[in-house]
């Protein structure tokens, strides 16, 4: 588990075209320099948001690596609950404060 | 000159970002309340506008995330996000380097805050001058609090840069004004996103309208956190406008949950009482 350089990964993209375009042309390698479980480098490459969301990376920082990916965004939230789902409550940073999962019914 | 204008607004993306799925009636209410919020700030003289947000993840990050921050430059570039997705064009808006340096030098006698000479203004910031500067025209200080990554600054301390920003800003001859923008309750960019606790959120507006010190103080982030979602956190910015408005009273304009906004969208602002400047 090393959610820090998950999202350390996530925030470095959303400000970087450079990084955007070396994700796009091959999206593992660009993982080489970040300290990684094969779990996460998984959900980075598939992209797999729901997974990503349980691993616990702030939507601050996730919704715009969907946005990214043109999920739109009620599929984006979809996404984060089926993730819940199918991997369980969110396993570390903020969300897994009080132990809520997160099975809102807005948009 | 002491402050011209003190006010809190919301900035979440949503509002210009996903305006085209909003219901037209409640959206074009709370455009135009943002309408009057820009008539009140053009009205006030301001010089220069010191925008208190928590932005989210744009310019600070857990590997060496400030307590505060203040902007400390002639520019500003924004917005960080896409403009589609944001619904926001590219800017640029004016700084002021020189007037940050003198209020960070006066800030920094009670409270240490970091400075920045590079900002890239995300949504916390870019939604409000959408609205409030449209022209981009108006010299803005951005002020950052750490709402988004634990150990968040403590509301206590929120509250004492809120006085040192109004102490500087009395100490320096340009007319200023402040705003605080963000939360309250809401649960952004998660999959309670759309969910909003209208009383809590009425609750919070009356104590930041009464400026009762202890009332807004009296909250902790595991109790906002289960009442007010993480978005709840953001009520750091509207404590520091409080504290800077020196125990001025408040007024809420416009307070209405827009659920694919994802918060109670509000504006308000303080009597400053200002009538002979
Ligand atoms: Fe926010």
């Amino acid at each position: 588990m090393s959610l820090y350089y998950v999202q350390k990964f996530l925030y470095e993209l959303n400000r970087s075209a450079d990084l955007q375009a070396a994700y796009v042309s091959d999206r593992r390698s660009v993982l080489d320099g970040y300290t990684l479980s094969d779990e996460e480098i998984g959900a980075l490459v598939d992209p797999d948001i729901g997974l990503l969301y349980v691993l616990g990376v702030n939507g601050q920082i996730l919704m715009h690596f969907a946005a990214f990916h043109q999920i739109e965004w009620h599929d984006y939230l979809q996404r984060m609950r089926d993730g819940v789902d199918e991997h369980g409550p969110v396993r570390e940073g903020v969300y897994a404060m009080t132990g809520r999962v997160g099975t809102g019914e807005c948009g | 000159m002491p402050l011209v204008y003190a006010g809190v607004c919301s900035h979440a993306p949503g509002i210009t970002g996903r305006k085209h799925l909003a219901d037209p009636g409640i959206r074009d209410a709370f455009y135009a309340a943002f309408d009057d919020m820009r008539a009140d700030l053009e009205a006030s003289g301001a010089e220069t506008v010191i925008v208190i947000a928590a932005e989210h993840f744009a310019n600070f990050f857990m590997n060496n995330m400030p307590s505060f921050a203040i902007g400390m430059a002639d520019f500003y570039d924004g917005p960080i996000e896409d403009s589609d997705w944001l619904g926001i064009d590219k800017f640029r808006a004016p700084g002021n380097r020189e007037l940050s340096h003198r209020l960070i030098s006066e800030i920094m006698q009670t409270v240490d805050v970091a400075y920045a000479e590079e900002w890239l203004l995300d949504h916390g910031i870019a939604v409000p001058l959408h609205f409030l500067t449209p022209r981009f025209d108006l010299p803005v200080i951005p002020v950052n609090i750490n709402c988004q990554g634990p150990p968040l600054t403590p509301l206590h301390r929120a509250w004492t840069l809120g006085e040192a920003l109004r102490r500087a800003a009395d100490a320096v001859p340009e007319r200023l004004a402040i705003i605080g923008t963000g939360g309250i309750s809401h649960w952004p960019a998660t999959p309670d996103s759309g969910k909003i606790n209208v009383d809590w959120d009425l609750d919070f507006m009356d104590r930041w309208c009464r400026n009762d010190r202890d009332a807004l103080l009296n909250y902790d982030d595991l109790t906002v956190y289960a009442d007010a979602g993480q978005g709840g956190f953001e009520i750091r910015t509207f404590l520091a406008v409080s504290a800077a408005a020196g125990g001025a009273q408040g007024t809420v304009h416009f307070c209405e949950p827009i659920p694919i906004f994802a918060v109670s969208c509000t504006i308000a602002s303080y009597d400053l009482g200002l009538l002979d400047i």
